[in-house]
């Protein structure tokens, strides 16, 4: 563990390759006359280690990316790149072993008949672990579990409890990027806070870099230092999270989302 | 975990094991795995209906299985002199048919035949469907194309006909008639795991496993598979009284069981010549069938309130 | 005279386990005003929204001293004077407009339909009315909206026709349950702002069922915060700060802000004392005609 990490961590200082580059990305679904343009030419790049977030109401795209990212999604078109290499139309096991995904609802991302030891085991095996049952172990308690949830069932945990085995899940192939699906928006606020603290954690233990997708400013925030605005597919601006707060937008959505999410205001009539 | 409750003292090994199955924190994978069967037995256990059901069939594997030890006599001899004795006749419980054979030994004997079809019938059509089923809605495109119409070509034909043809085209016999019901039989459970598989494909948790880098092969069979079977089975314990009335129909028909066989099917088919003098020779073998479809049913509609994970969110 | 008197209310669900208790002895009333219902998920407080509706289906239980509209204990009518209660004098909008909108039917039919079950207006009539409705609720070429079917509408749009839908029979009371949490940040507001202004003008009263404190204290007049299907605490909702119960400050301390940025959130500390005590209780509604009345006075039932 430390010493990947170790690896890691020279890799960064070594070399200044960013953890992920995005090049005039453009992502669509169907064609003809049902195409529709979810990304439309996006650009950002993330040096290892870093934070970033990708801000957006939805059906604005900023999911999309992840999904095209991950393979999920497999027409786009542009340059995507991860520790420096190109990504093509296939991913290979060792992109699964460097990039991992959280996703949004914890609800739907466990599969209901598997054990959290079955979930968990099996995605070490796929990436051909060795002493399994000690890395099982290491993973509940690396997520504030313990051991005593290895043989439970999904509908035996509660919201938060699940989204730390998605997260245990895809810490499990040691992976140097994270790709964070809107991790707490189906989560209560009092374990919202716990996710994102965990969620900082792991970031400092591990090393980790970060890319966040949520509709929540005040998340994003808290999360990330550098956020990417998107507007119906495409970027509209890219800023650091010291001038979001400081409302130092200069784009007229920005700021509209900015207005917006600091909360109600009632119109005086 | 297991070890230390078999060692605890006899008096309380009840309450020890109970407590074993309910632990909020099971020790093990065994545990866990046992637990989720215990919550679930608890919970058909409180379906009265199914659990009849149940019981039926239960009582019929155990007469199928001590066949030569309950039946009085031989369902095979036949006694001319004794031929179509009314029910209650002495050392014939259920009187005899038109060749002197035993109605109640025969019956007995026919649970086998009638267990055997079914559990044929069983293990080839669902099987064969979830396989078709779950490749199609899988992988899409065109290999979904290609078996959907396949299927669709099966599925057009009514069942009883196209079992005819294929009997007729085998030639009569139990094995073939299990076969021909097999092949029309699976077409709708291939629908059913097709159309369950579309909505599996989509959901986060395969996408999460994809993510893990797992092949198609790795998906269908551990990941969809365990969530289409529960419907499937449900599936088949309601097809169950038809499979058993096809295999009756075929039997009747003198497709399927050859005599001297006692096929219930058959045993009615024979019956039917004296239906109006000696109601009983036929009545006895349909009332056998009514009893284990209707336990089937029964079966099929507690399995599906315990299995079905649309019912599960309460 | 309050328009809703809610006393001791219990919502019960037999389990395998014995009877779970999702709403234990909720109390409070609810004059011309918007009092909000902020909690967590499990905290009883939508079932406490369905219940005054008796929307609750067995087996669960519904249980109270009194659920009174205008001094009419609602428990004591039949199922069938409860339809004429609900859409007419009290209504619901519920979070998801997308399972709230018959899918097959125009939106426009929907609305008419919902109006005339209640008036026997005419055809013409409820049709007018309907577009009135829908340009009462922003909607802009209200025409085209009445012709189109759910689908073809955003979430935003949706809920806009939903409160147009629920507000047509003119009821007293709106009960909203989660309405815009559905709804991206910038159509929530407009939303709110309608639904807002509607309920000012017709000087109903409105339970706004919510998960987002910052949201009910800056919408709401008043706020009962549950927690384990009880009431914790009530304030006055621009008060919510400063609130006094430890789960209350707790709630709001873990969330993120974006003005005042932590490296670490504070995380809840929950105690199982908060599911036993007897909370304070204000349960007095804000009377709106006068609203410097001081709000110290606590009282306990």
């Amino acid at each position: 563990m430390s010493e990947i990490n170790h690896v890691r961590n020279t890799d960064a200082t070594t070399s200044s390759t960013p953890a992920i580059e995005i090049d005039n990305l453009s992502v669509w679904f169907g064609h003809g006359h049902d195409r529709v343009d979810a990304v439309k030419s996006a650009n950002f790049n993330l040096p290892t280690g870093a934070s970033f977030g990708l801000v957006g109401e939805s059906g604005s795209g900023k999911s999309t990316i992840l999904r095209a990212l991950t393979g999920l999604v497999k027409t786009w078109q542009g340059t995507m790149r991860v520790n420096g290499h190109d990504l093509g139309k296939k991913r290979s096991k060792d992109f699964y072993k460097q990039v991992q995904m959280v996703f949004q609802d914890p609800y739907a991302s466990l599969h209901p008949r598997h054990s959290v030891d079955q979930v968990l085991s099996e995605t070490l095996s796929l990436h051909k672990f060795k002493n399994i049952n000690d890395r099982i172990e290491k993973l509940l308690t690396d997520v504030g579990l313990g051991p005593q949830f290895r043989f439970r069932y999904p509908h035996q945990l509660s919201g938060g409890q699940r989204q730390r085995v998605a997260i245990a899940r895809a810490l499990a192939p040691e992976p140097s990027i994270l790709l964070l699906d809107e991790p707490t928006s189906a989560l209560d606020v009092s374990v919202q806070a716990e996710i994102l603290n965990l969620l900082t954690d792991l970031r400092e233990e591990q090393n980790l870099t970060y890319l966040m997708v949520s509709h929540n400013l005040a998340v994003v925030g808290h999360l990330c230092e550098n956020i990417a605005v998107m507007q119906n597919g495409e970027i509209v601006e890219i800023l650091s999270v010291e001038d979001m707060r400081e409302l130092k937008s200069t784009h007229p959505y920005t700021q509209n989302l900015l207005q917006s999410s600091l909360g109600f205001v009632r119109e005086e009539c | 975990m297991n070890n230390s409750n078999a060692s605890a003292s006899g008096a309380s090994t009840i309450t020890g094991l109970r407590a074993w199955l309910n632990a909020e924190v099971p020790g093990s994978r065994w545990q866990a795995r046992a637990s989720a069967w215990y919550h679930g037995w608890l919970e058909f256990k409180s379906n009265r209906l199914a659990l009849l059901g149940l019981l039926i069939l239960i009582a019929l594997v155990l007469i199928a299985i001590f066949a030569p030890l309950l039946s009085p006599h031989d369902p095979y001899t036949q006694n001319l002199s004794n031929r179509l004795l009314p029910m209650g006749s002495e050392g014939h419980l259920l009187g005899t048919d038109s060749l002197g054979r035993d109605l109640l030994s025969r019956m007995i004997y026919g649970a086998r035949i009638t267990l055997y079809i079914v559990a044929l019938v069983a293990l080839i059509a669902p099987v064969a469907g979830l396989l078709v089923g779950t490749v199609a809605g899988y992988l899409g495109g065109w290999t979904d194309t290609v078996l959907m119409r396949l299927t669709d070509i099966f599925l057009a034909f009514p069942r009883l006909v196209l079992a005819l043809a294929f009997v007729a085209a085998l030639g009569a016999g139990i094995e073939n008639a299990v076969l021909a019901i097999a092949l029309t039989a699976w077409p709708p459970y291939a629908r059913i795991a097709r159309a369950e598989t579309l909505t599996i494909r989509s959901s986060d948790y395969i996408s999460a496993v994809k993510l893990q880098g797992a092949g198609a092969f790795r998906i269908i069979v551990k990941h969809i598979w365990p969530l289409c079977i529960a419907s499937l089975i449900v599936r088949i314990t309601l097809d169950m009284a038809g499979i058993i009335l096809a295999a009756a129909g075929l039997g009747f028909l003198g497709l399927g069981a050859r005599p001297p066989s006692p096929e219930w099917g058959a045993m009615i088919a024979d019956g039917r010549r004296f239906i109006l003098d000696h109601w009983w020779v036929a009545t006895m073998p349909g009332l056998a069938i009514f009893t284990v479809s209707l336990a089937f049913n029964l079966l099929g509609d507690g399995l599906r309130d315990l299995l079905d994970p649309k019912s599960q969110g309460k | 005279m309050n328009l809703l008197e809610v006393d001791n209310l219990h919502v019960q669900f037999p389990t395998r386990s014995g009877t779970f208790d999702a709403v234990r002895g909720v109390s409070f009333s609810l004059g011309r005003e918007r009092l909000g219902i902020v909690g967590e998920s499990g905290s009883g407080k939508s079932l406490t929204g369905r219940a005054i509706l008796r929307l609750i289906k067995p087996p669960g239980i519904v249980t109270a001293d009194k659920i009174s509209l205008e001094g009419e204990n609602l428990l004591d009518l039949s199922e069938r004077q409860m339809r004429k209660v609900r859409g007419q004098r009290i209504s619901m909008v519920m979070q998801d407009p997308k399972f709230s909108l018959n899918p097959v039917m125009r939106v426009g039919e929907q609305i008419v339909e919902a109006y005339s079950q209640h008036t026997r207006a005419s055809r013409k009539e409820a049709k007018a009315k309907a577009i009135e409705m829908l340009e009462a609720v922003s909607i802009r070429d209200s025409e085209r909206v009445f012709r189109a079917y759910p689908h073809e509408m955003s979430g935003g749009m949706g809920q806009r026709i939903m409160i147009a839908m629920m507000l047509i029979p003119n009821p007293q009371i709106l009960i909203a349950d989660e309405p815009t949490s559905a709804l991206d940040v910038s159509v929530q507001t407009q939303v709110l702002s309608i639904m807002d202004r509607l309920v000012q003008e017709r000087g109903m009263g409105l339970v706004f069922i919510s998960h987002d404190l910052n949201l009910v204290s800056a919408f709401c007049d008043r706020v009962l915060i549950m927690y384990g299907g009880r009431v914790v605490e009530t304030c006055r909702a621009d008060q919510l700060y400063n609130a006094k119960h430890p789960y209350t400050q707790g709630l709001l301390n873990s969330l993120p802000r974006l003005d005042t940025p932590v490296n670490r959130l504070q995380v809840l500390q929950r105690d199982d004392a908060w599911m036993t005590d007897n909370p304070q209780l204000d349960d007095k509604p804000d009377d709106l005609t006068q609203p410097h009345i001081s709000k110290t006075d606590a009282e306990t039932p």
